[in-house]
Protein backbone atom coordinates (compact mmCIF):
# COMPACT_ATOMS: atom_id res chain seq x y z
CA UNK A 1 0.00 0.00 0.00
CA UNK A 2 2.78 2.45 0.91
CA UNK A 3 4.64 1.67 -2.32
CA UNK A 4 1.54 2.60 -4.34
CA UNK A 5 1.08 5.77 -2.28
CA UNK A 6 4.66 6.75 -2.98
CA UNK A 7 4.16 6.23 -6.74
CA UNK A 8 1.11 8.51 -6.70
CA UNK A 9 2.84 11.14 -4.56
CA UNK A 10 5.93 11.06 -6.76
CA UNK A 11 3.75 11.49 -9.86
CA UNK A 12 1.96 14.51 -8.35
CA UNK A 13 5.25 16.09 -7.29
CA UNK A 14 6.76 15.43 -10.71
CA UNK A 15 3.77 17.17 -12.31
CA UNK A 16 4.15 20.13 -9.94
CA UNK A 17 7.88 20.47 -10.51
CA UNK A 18 7.31 20.33 -14.27
CA UNK A 19 4.36 22.75 -14.34
CA UNK A 20 6.04 25.17 -11.87
CA UNK A 21 2.65 26.42 -10.72
CA UNK A 22 3.69 26.23 -7.06
CA UNK A 23 6.94 28.12 -7.71
CA UNK A 24 5.69 30.64 -10.28
CA UNK A 25 2.19 31.32 -9.02
CA UNK A 26 1.34 30.01 -5.56
CA UNK A 27 4.64 30.96 -3.83
CA UNK A 28 4.52 34.59 -5.07
CA UNK A 29 0.86 34.74 -3.98
CA UNK A 30 1.94 33.58 -0.51
CA UNK A 31 4.61 36.26 -0.28
CA UNK A 32 2.16 38.88 -1.48
CA UNK A 33 -0.29 37.97 1.29
CA UNK A 34 2.40 38.43 3.94
CA UNK A 35 3.51 41.76 2.52
CA UNK A 36 -0.11 42.98 2.35
CA UNK A 37 -0.67 41.95 5.95
CA UNK A 38 2.38 44.04 6.81
CA UNK A 39 0.97 47.05 4.98
CA UNK A 40 -2.48 46.58 6.48
CA UNK A 41 -1.13 46.56 10.02
CA UNK A 42 1.12 49.51 9.28
CA UNK A 43 4.76 49.43 10.21
CA UNK A 44 3.96 48.87 13.85
CA UNK A 45 6.52 46.19 14.65
CA UNK A 46 4.98 45.32 17.99
CA UNK A 47 1.57 44.62 16.41
CA UNK A 48 3.19 42.63 13.62
CA UNK A 49 5.17 40.53 16.10
CA UNK A 50 2.08 39.84 18.21
CA UNK A 51 -0.08 38.87 15.24
CA UNK A 52 2.60 37.11 13.19
CA UNK A 53 1.57 33.53 14.17
CA UNK A 54 -2.07 34.13 13.25
CA UNK A 55 -1.24 35.92 10.01
CA UNK A 56 1.17 33.15 9.09
CA UNK A 57 -1.41 30.40 9.48
CA UNK A 58 -4.17 32.36 7.75
CA UNK A 59 -1.79 32.82 4.81
CA UNK A 60 -0.98 29.08 4.84
CA UNK A 61 -4.67 28.14 4.82
CA UNK A 62 -5.31 30.43 1.86
CA UNK A 63 -2.48 28.99 -0.21
CA UNK A 64 -3.45 25.48 0.90
CA UNK A 65 -6.82 26.00 -0.82
CA UNK A 66 -5.01 26.69 -4.10
CA UNK A 67 -2.71 23.70 -3.72
CA UNK A 68 -5.65 21.41 -2.87
CA UNK A 69 -7.61 22.56 -5.92
CA UNK A 70 -4.54 22.06 -8.05
CA UNK A 71 -4.18 18.48 -6.77
CA UNK A 72 -7.80 17.72 -7.67
CA UNK A 73 -7.48 19.38 -11.06
CA UNK A 74 -4.51 17.18 -12.00
CA UNK A 75 -6.77 14.13 -11.77
CA UNK A 76 -9.87 15.76 -13.28
CA UNK A 77 -8.29 17.43 -16.32
CA UNK A 78 -8.23 14.38 -18.59
CA UNK A 79 -10.30 11.87 -16.59
CA UNK A 80 -7.24 10.30 -14.98
CA UNK A 81 -9.33 9.68 -11.87
CA UNK A 82 -11.51 7.15 -13.74
CA UNK A 83 -8.40 5.42 -14.98
CA UNK A 84 -7.02 5.33 -11.45
CA UNK A 85 -10.21 3.63 -10.24
CA UNK A 86 -9.64 0.86 -12.80
CA UNK A 87 -6.26 -0.09 -11.32
CA UNK A 88 -5.77 -2.58 -8.49
CA UNK A 89 -4.52 0.26 -6.27
CA UNK A 90 -6.61 0.71 -3.11
CA UNK A 91 -8.42 3.97 -2.41
CA UNK A 92 -6.45 4.27 0.85
CA UNK A 93 -3.22 4.26 -1.16
CA UNK A 94 -4.59 6.95 -3.48
CA UNK A 95 -5.60 9.04 -0.47
CA UNK A 96 -2.23 8.68 1.22
CA UNK A 97 -0.36 9.41 -2.03
CA UNK A 98 -2.36 12.55 -2.79
CA UNK A 99 -2.05 13.69 0.84
CA UNK A 100 1.71 13.09 0.87
CA UNK A 101 2.22 15.15 -2.29
CA UNK A 102 0.13 17.98 -0.86
CA UNK A 103 2.00 17.74 2.45
CA UNK A 104 5.39 18.15 0.73
CA UNK A 105 4.19 21.13 -1.33
CA UNK A 106 2.71 22.86 1.71
CA UNK A 107 5.82 22.21 3.77
CA UNK A 108 7.98 23.86 1.11
CA UNK A 109 5.67 26.89 1.07
CA UNK A 110 5.61 27.03 4.87
CA UNK A 111 9.41 27.07 5.13
CA UNK A 112 9.59 29.84 2.54
CA UNK A 113 6.86 31.85 4.24
CA UNK A 114 8.40 31.32 7.66
CA UNK A 115 11.64 33.01 6.72
CA UNK A 116 9.74 35.83 5.02
CA UNK A 117 7.76 36.32 8.23
CA UNK A 118 10.93 36.32 10.33
CA UNK A 119 12.40 39.09 8.19
CA UNK A 120 9.30 41.19 7.47
CA UNK A 121 7.74 40.99 10.93
CA UNK A 122 11.04 40.94 12.84
CA UNK A 123 10.09 37.88 14.88
CA UNK A 124 12.31 35.47 16.79
CA UNK A 125 11.78 31.89 17.91
CA UNK A 126 12.23 30.78 21.51
CA UNK A 127 11.21 27.15 21.07
CA UNK A 128 12.28 25.88 17.62
CA UNK A 129 11.30 22.28 18.42
CA UNK A 130 7.68 23.30 19.09
CA UNK A 131 7.63 25.33 15.87
CA UNK A 132 8.96 22.45 13.77
CA UNK A 133 6.77 19.74 15.30
CA UNK A 134 3.58 21.80 15.31
CA UNK A 135 4.13 22.92 11.70
CA UNK A 136 4.73 19.30 10.69
CA UNK A 137 1.61 17.97 12.42
CA UNK A 138 -0.60 20.92 11.37
CA UNK A 139 0.48 20.33 7.76
CA UNK A 140 -0.45 16.66 8.03
CA UNK A 141 -3.90 17.77 9.20
CA UNK A 142 -4.30 20.31 6.39
CA UNK A 143 -3.07 17.86 3.74
CA UNK A 144 -5.29 14.97 4.81
CA UNK A 145 -8.45 17.01 5.39
CA UNK A 146 -7.73 19.00 2.21
CA UNK A 147 -7.38 15.85 0.13
CA UNK A 148 -10.63 14.54 1.56
CA UNK A 149 -12.64 17.73 1.07
CA UNK A 150 -11.04 18.34 -2.31
CA UNK A 151 -12.66 15.22 -3.69
CA UNK A 152 -16.01 16.10 -2.06
CA UNK A 153 -16.00 19.55 -3.67
CA UNK A 154 -14.86 18.07 -6.97
CA UNK A 155 -17.90 15.79 -7.07
CA UNK A 156 -20.31 18.70 -6.77
CA UNK A 157 -18.71 20.38 -9.78
CA UNK A 158 -18.26 23.87 -8.30
CA UNK A 159 -14.93 23.14 -6.65
CA UNK A 160 -13.41 26.61 -6.79
CA UNK A 161 -16.18 28.28 -4.83
CA UNK A 162 -17.36 25.39 -2.68
CA UNK A 163 -14.03 24.15 -1.34
CA UNK A 164 -13.26 27.21 0.82
CA UNK A 165 -16.77 27.16 2.29
CA UNK A 166 -16.49 23.48 3.15
CA UNK A 167 -12.89 23.34 4.25
CA UNK A 168 -12.12 26.54 6.12
CA UNK A 169 -14.55 25.83 8.99
CA UNK A 170 -13.11 22.32 9.25
CA UNK A 171 -9.59 23.76 9.43
CA UNK A 172 -10.51 26.22 12.19
CA UNK A 173 -9.06 23.95 14.93
CA UNK A 174 -5.79 23.76 12.99
CA UNK A 175 -5.67 27.53 12.56
CA UNK A 176 -6.35 28.10 16.26
CA UNK A 177 -4.04 25.33 17.51
CA UNK A 178 -1.15 26.19 15.23
CA UNK A 179 -1.47 29.91 16.01
CA UNK A 180 -1.37 29.18 19.74
CA UNK A 181 1.65 26.86 19.47
CA UNK A 182 3.52 29.36 17.31
CA UNK A 183 2.52 32.17 19.68
CA UNK A 184 3.96 30.21 22.60
CA UNK A 185 7.07 29.22 20.65
CA UNK A 186 7.64 32.87 19.67
CA UNK A 187 7.10 33.96 23.30
CA UNK A 188 4.22 36.24 22.26
CA UNK A 189 1.27 34.66 24.10
CA UNK A 190 0.81 33.07 27.46
CA UNK A 191 -0.44 29.68 26.29
CA UNK A 192 0.59 26.07 26.79
CA UNK A 193 1.88 25.41 23.28
CA UNK A 194 2.36 21.70 23.87
CA UNK A 195 -1.29 21.30 24.90
CA UNK A 196 -2.36 22.93 21.64
CA UNK A 197 0.15 20.71 19.87
CA UNK A 198 -1.84 17.77 21.24
CA UNK A 199 -4.96 19.13 19.53
CA UNK A 200 -3.07 19.30 16.23
CA UNK A 201 -1.96 15.68 16.65
CA UNK A 202 -5.54 14.55 17.32
CA UNK A 203 -6.79 16.45 14.25
CA UNK A 204 -4.08 14.95 12.02
CA UNK A 205 -4.71 11.41 13.26
CA UNK A 206 -8.51 11.72 12.94
CA UNK A 207 -8.35 13.02 9.35
CA UNK A 208 -5.69 10.51 8.29
CA UNK A 209 -7.80 7.60 9.56
CA UNK A 210 -11.06 9.13 8.29
CA UNK A 211 -9.52 9.72 4.87
CA UNK A 212 -8.14 6.21 4.56
CA UNK A 213 -11.55 4.71 5.28
CA UNK A 214 -13.86 7.14 3.49
CA UNK A 215 -11.88 8.38 0.46
CA UNK A 216 -12.89 5.38 -1.66
CA UNK A 217 -16.56 5.93 -0.91
CA UNK A 218 -16.26 9.63 -1.78
CA UNK A 219 -14.62 8.76 -5.09
CA UNK A 220 -17.59 6.49 -5.82
CA UNK A 221 -20.08 9.20 -4.91
CA UNK A 222 -18.33 11.56 -7.28
CA UNK B 1 -18.26 -20.19 -24.73
CA UNK B 2 -17.88 -18.38 -21.41
CA UNK B 3 -20.05 -15.30 -21.04
CA UNK B 4 -17.84 -12.30 -20.25
CA UNK B 5 -20.50 -9.58 -20.14
CA UNK B 6 -24.03 -10.40 -19.04
CA UNK B 7 -26.44 -7.50 -18.64
CA UNK B 8 -30.12 -8.12 -17.95
CA UNK B 9 -32.72 -5.36 -17.92
CA UNK B 10 -30.18 -2.92 -16.51
CA UNK B 11 -31.37 0.52 -15.47
CA UNK B 12 -28.77 3.22 -14.76
CA UNK B 13 -29.56 6.74 -13.61
CA UNK B 14 -27.26 9.67 -14.28
CA UNK B 15 -28.25 12.55 -11.98
CA UNK B 16 -31.76 11.04 -11.72
CA UNK B 17 -32.01 10.82 -15.54
CA UNK B 18 -32.40 7.25 -16.84
CA UNK B 19 -29.44 6.78 -19.18
CA UNK B 20 -30.02 3.03 -19.49
CA UNK B 21 -33.66 1.97 -19.30
CA UNK B 22 -33.49 -1.83 -19.29
CA UNK B 23 -30.52 -2.80 -21.43
CA UNK B 24 -29.90 -6.47 -22.02
CA UNK B 25 -26.71 -7.70 -23.63
CA UNK B 26 -24.68 -10.87 -23.48
CA UNK B 27 -21.16 -11.00 -24.88
CA UNK B 28 -18.95 -14.08 -24.95
CA UNK B 29 -15.30 -14.15 -24.02
CA UNK B 30 -13.08 -13.29 -26.99
CA UNK B 31 -15.94 -11.67 -28.87
CA UNK B 32 -15.81 -8.22 -30.48
CA UNK B 33 -19.08 -6.28 -30.40
CA UNK B 34 -19.75 -2.95 -32.03
CA UNK B 35 -22.25 -0.70 -30.24
CA UNK B 36 -23.94 1.97 -32.25
CA UNK B 37 -26.86 4.30 -31.91
CA UNK B 38 -27.80 7.96 -31.93
CA UNK B 39 -26.38 10.53 -29.52
CA UNK B 40 -27.74 9.99 -26.04
CA UNK B 41 -28.66 6.36 -26.74
CA UNK B 42 -26.64 5.20 -23.71
CA UNK B 43 -23.57 3.75 -25.45
CA UNK B 44 -20.94 5.48 -23.32
CA UNK B 45 -23.03 4.87 -20.20
CA UNK B 46 -23.13 1.18 -21.04
CA UNK B 47 -19.33 1.12 -21.29
CA UNK B 48 -18.94 2.92 -17.96
CA UNK B 49 -21.43 0.54 -16.40
CA UNK B 50 -19.44 -2.46 -17.64
CA UNK B 51 -16.30 -0.83 -16.20
CA UNK B 52 -17.94 -0.80 -12.78
CA UNK B 53 -17.90 2.98 -12.65
CA UNK B 54 -21.67 3.44 -12.38
CA UNK B 55 -24.14 2.01 -9.89
CA UNK B 56 -27.05 -0.10 -11.14
CA UNK B 57 -30.54 1.01 -10.22
CA UNK B 58 -32.36 -2.09 -11.47
CA UNK B 59 -31.53 -5.33 -13.25
CA UNK B 60 -28.42 -7.47 -13.00
CA UNK B 61 -24.97 -7.07 -14.52
CA UNK B 62 -22.18 -9.61 -14.39
CA UNK B 63 -18.70 -9.03 -15.77
CA UNK B 64 -16.48 -12.09 -15.91
CA UNK B 65 -18.97 -13.75 -13.57
CA UNK B 66 -18.74 -11.00 -10.95
CA UNK B 67 -21.98 -9.29 -9.99
CA UNK B 68 -21.63 -5.52 -10.30
CA UNK B 69 -24.63 -5.06 -8.02
CA UNK B 70 -22.76 -6.75 -5.19
CA UNK B 71 -19.31 -5.28 -5.66
CA UNK B 72 -18.41 -3.24 -8.71
CA UNK B 73 -14.89 -2.44 -7.49
CA UNK B 74 -13.75 -6.05 -7.75
CA UNK B 75 -14.08 -6.19 -11.53
CA UNK B 76 -12.31 -2.90 -12.29
CA UNK B 77 -8.71 -4.16 -12.53
CA UNK B 78 -9.91 -6.46 -15.35
CA UNK B 79 -11.20 -3.54 -17.37
CA UNK B 80 -9.37 -1.45 -19.93
CA UNK B 81 -11.50 1.63 -20.65
CA UNK B 82 -10.63 4.22 -23.22
CA UNK B 83 -13.25 6.94 -23.35
CA UNK B 84 -13.40 10.34 -25.00
CA UNK B 85 -10.69 11.54 -22.63
CA UNK B 86 -7.32 9.87 -22.51
CA UNK B 87 -6.44 9.86 -18.80
CA UNK B 88 -3.02 11.44 -19.40
CA UNK B 89 -1.16 13.88 -17.16
CA UNK B 90 -0.34 16.99 -19.18
CA UNK B 91 3.02 17.65 -17.52
CA UNK B 92 4.39 14.13 -17.82
CA UNK B 93 6.10 12.85 -20.93
CA UNK B 94 4.72 10.05 -23.08
CA UNK B 95 7.05 7.55 -21.43
CA UNK B 96 6.35 8.85 -17.91
CA UNK B 97 2.61 8.61 -18.46
CA UNK B 98 2.82 5.06 -19.73
CA UNK B 99 5.29 4.09 -16.99
CA UNK B 100 3.01 5.52 -14.32
CA UNK B 101 -0.01 3.57 -15.51
CA UNK B 102 2.19 0.51 -15.94
CA UNK B 103 3.33 0.76 -12.34
CA UNK B 104 -0.28 1.11 -11.21
CA UNK B 105 -1.18 -2.09 -13.05
CA UNK B 106 2.00 -4.01 -12.09
CA UNK B 107 3.44 -4.14 -15.62
CA UNK B 108 7.20 -4.42 -16.07
CA UNK B 109 9.64 -2.19 -17.94
CA UNK B 110 9.85 -4.51 -20.95
CA UNK B 111 6.08 -4.24 -21.41
CA UNK B 112 6.39 -0.45 -21.29
CA UNK B 113 9.08 -0.48 -23.99
CA UNK B 114 7.04 -2.88 -26.12
CA UNK B 115 3.89 -0.78 -25.84
CA UNK B 116 5.77 2.38 -26.79
CA UNK B 117 7.25 0.70 -29.86
CA UNK B 118 3.99 -0.94 -30.94
CA UNK B 119 2.13 2.37 -30.79
CA UNK B 120 4.85 4.18 -32.76
CA UNK B 121 5.79 6.42 -29.86
CA UNK B 122 9.50 5.63 -29.80
CA UNK B 123 12.43 7.92 -30.51
CA UNK B 124 12.06 11.61 -29.77
CA UNK B 125 8.33 11.32 -29.12
CA UNK B 126 8.70 9.34 -25.88
CA UNK B 127 10.20 12.39 -24.15
CA UNK B 128 7.53 14.85 -25.30
CA UNK B 129 5.10 16.21 -22.70
CA UNK B 130 1.49 15.08 -23.09
CA UNK B 131 0.39 18.73 -23.39
CA UNK B 132 2.54 19.05 -26.52
CA UNK B 133 1.08 16.03 -28.29
CA UNK B 134 -1.42 16.13 -31.12
CA UNK B 135 -4.82 14.55 -30.49
CA UNK B 136 -3.78 11.47 -32.43
CA UNK B 137 -0.53 11.10 -30.50
CA UNK B 138 -2.46 11.43 -27.24
CA UNK B 139 -4.75 8.64 -28.41
CA UNK B 140 -1.77 6.44 -29.23
CA UNK B 141 -0.27 7.12 -25.79
CA UNK B 142 -3.56 6.20 -24.14
CA UNK B 143 -3.63 2.97 -26.16
CA UNK B 144 -0.07 2.21 -25.06
CA UNK B 145 -1.14 2.64 -21.43
CA UNK B 146 -4.00 0.25 -22.15
CA UNK B 147 -1.66 -2.30 -23.71
CA UNK B 148 0.59 -2.48 -20.65
CA UNK B 149 -2.50 -3.17 -18.55
CA UNK B 150 -3.36 -6.29 -20.63
CA UNK B 151 -7.02 -6.30 -19.53
CA UNK B 152 -9.35 -9.21 -20.31
CA UNK B 153 -12.14 -6.71 -21.12
CA UNK B 154 -11.56 -3.80 -23.52
CA UNK B 155 -14.14 -1.02 -23.56
CA UNK B 156 -13.33 1.45 -26.31
CA UNK B 157 -15.34 4.59 -26.97
CA UNK B 158 -14.63 5.89 -30.48
CA UNK B 159 -11.24 4.11 -30.67
CA UNK B 160 -10.46 5.67 -34.05
CA UNK B 161 -11.06 9.24 -32.89
CA UNK B 162 -8.27 11.62 -33.97
CA UNK B 163 -6.19 8.80 -35.50
CA UNK B 164 -4.78 8.85 -39.01
CA UNK B 165 -5.33 5.91 -41.37
CA UNK B 166 -2.14 4.21 -40.19
CA UNK B 167 -3.25 4.65 -36.58
CA UNK B 168 -6.70 3.28 -37.33
CA UNK B 169 -5.22 0.19 -38.99
CA UNK B 170 -2.90 -0.27 -36.01
CA UNK B 171 -5.79 -0.05 -33.55
CA UNK B 172 -7.82 -2.52 -35.61
CA UNK B 173 -4.87 -4.91 -35.52
CA UNK B 174 -4.52 -4.51 -31.75
CA UNK B 175 -8.22 -5.18 -31.21
CA UNK B 176 -8.09 -8.28 -33.40
CA UNK B 177 -5.00 -9.57 -31.57
CA UNK B 178 -6.52 -8.87 -28.17
CA UNK B 179 -9.69 -10.78 -29.08
CA UNK B 180 -7.64 -13.63 -30.52
CA UNK B 181 -5.81 -13.81 -27.19
CA UNK B 182 -9.16 -14.14 -25.39
CA UNK B 183 -10.01 -10.54 -24.55
CA UNK B 184 -13.60 -9.37 -24.90
CA UNK B 185 -13.98 -6.08 -26.76
CA UNK B 186 -16.90 -3.66 -26.72
CA UNK B 187 -16.53 -0.85 -29.23
CA UNK B 188 -18.59 2.29 -29.48
CA UNK B 189 -18.34 4.15 -32.75
CA UNK B 190 -20.30 6.31 -35.12
CA UNK B 191 -17.88 5.26 -37.87
CA UNK B 192 -19.24 1.73 -37.94
CA UNK B 193 -18.00 1.10 -41.45
CA UNK B 194 -14.34 1.25 -40.44
CA UNK B 195 -14.83 -1.11 -37.53
CA UNK B 196 -17.30 -3.48 -39.13
CA UNK B 197 -14.39 -5.49 -40.59
CA UNK B 198 -13.51 -6.48 -37.03
CA UNK B 199 -16.83 -8.05 -36.16
CA UNK B 200 -20.05 -9.23 -37.64
CA UNK B 201 -21.94 -8.39 -34.48
CA UNK B 202 -23.44 -4.95 -34.33
CA UNK B 203 -25.67 -3.98 -31.41
CA UNK B 204 -27.86 -0.90 -31.69
CA UNK B 205 -28.96 1.13 -28.69
CA UNK B 206 -31.72 3.70 -28.59
CA UNK B 207 -33.32 5.36 -25.60
CA UNK B 208 -31.12 3.41 -23.20
CA UNK B 209 -32.14 -0.04 -24.51
CA UNK B 210 -30.75 -2.54 -26.97
CA UNK B 211 -33.08 -2.29 -29.94
CA UNK B 212 -31.33 -4.63 -32.33
CA UNK B 213 -28.55 -7.17 -32.26
CA UNK B 214 -27.18 -8.56 -35.49
CA UNK B 215 -26.31 -11.86 -33.85
CA UNK B 216 -23.37 -13.42 -32.12
CA UNK B 217 -23.05 -15.99 -29.41
CA UNK B 218 -25.94 -16.07 -27.00
CA UNK B 219 -27.23 -12.66 -27.91
CA UNK B 220 -30.57 -11.40 -26.73
CA UNK B 221 -32.48 -8.26 -27.42
CA UNK B 222 -33.94 -7.03 -24.15
CA UNK B 223 -34.76 -10.46 -22.92
CA UNK B 224 -35.96 -11.93 -26.21
CA UNK B 225 -33.58 -14.65 -27.42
Amino acid sequence: MLADSWLIARKDLQVEIRSRIIINQIAPYTLLIMVLFGFALDANTQTLRDTAPGLYWVAILLVALLAIQRGVQIEDADAARDRMLLTPVSSSSIFLGKSLALFVQLLVLEVLLFFVMMVLFDTSVEDPLLVCLSAFVATVGIATSGTLYGVIASGVGVRETLLPILLLPVLAPVAIGATRTFGDAFGRVNADGWAWFGLLVVFAVVYTVLGMFSYGQLLEEE
Amino acid sequence: MTVAIDLREVVVLLSHFPALTGATLRVSQGEIVLLQGPNGAGKSTLLRLCAGLLPIKEGTAKILGQDLGENRRRVRPDIGLLGHKTGLYEDLTVEENIAFWASMTRANSQEITDAIEVMGLGGRLRDVLARQLSAGQRRRTAFAALLVQRPPIWLLDEPHAALDSEGRSLVNELIKNAAAAGATVLLVSHAAKELSALTGRVVTLAGGRVTSDSGGNGSEVNGVS
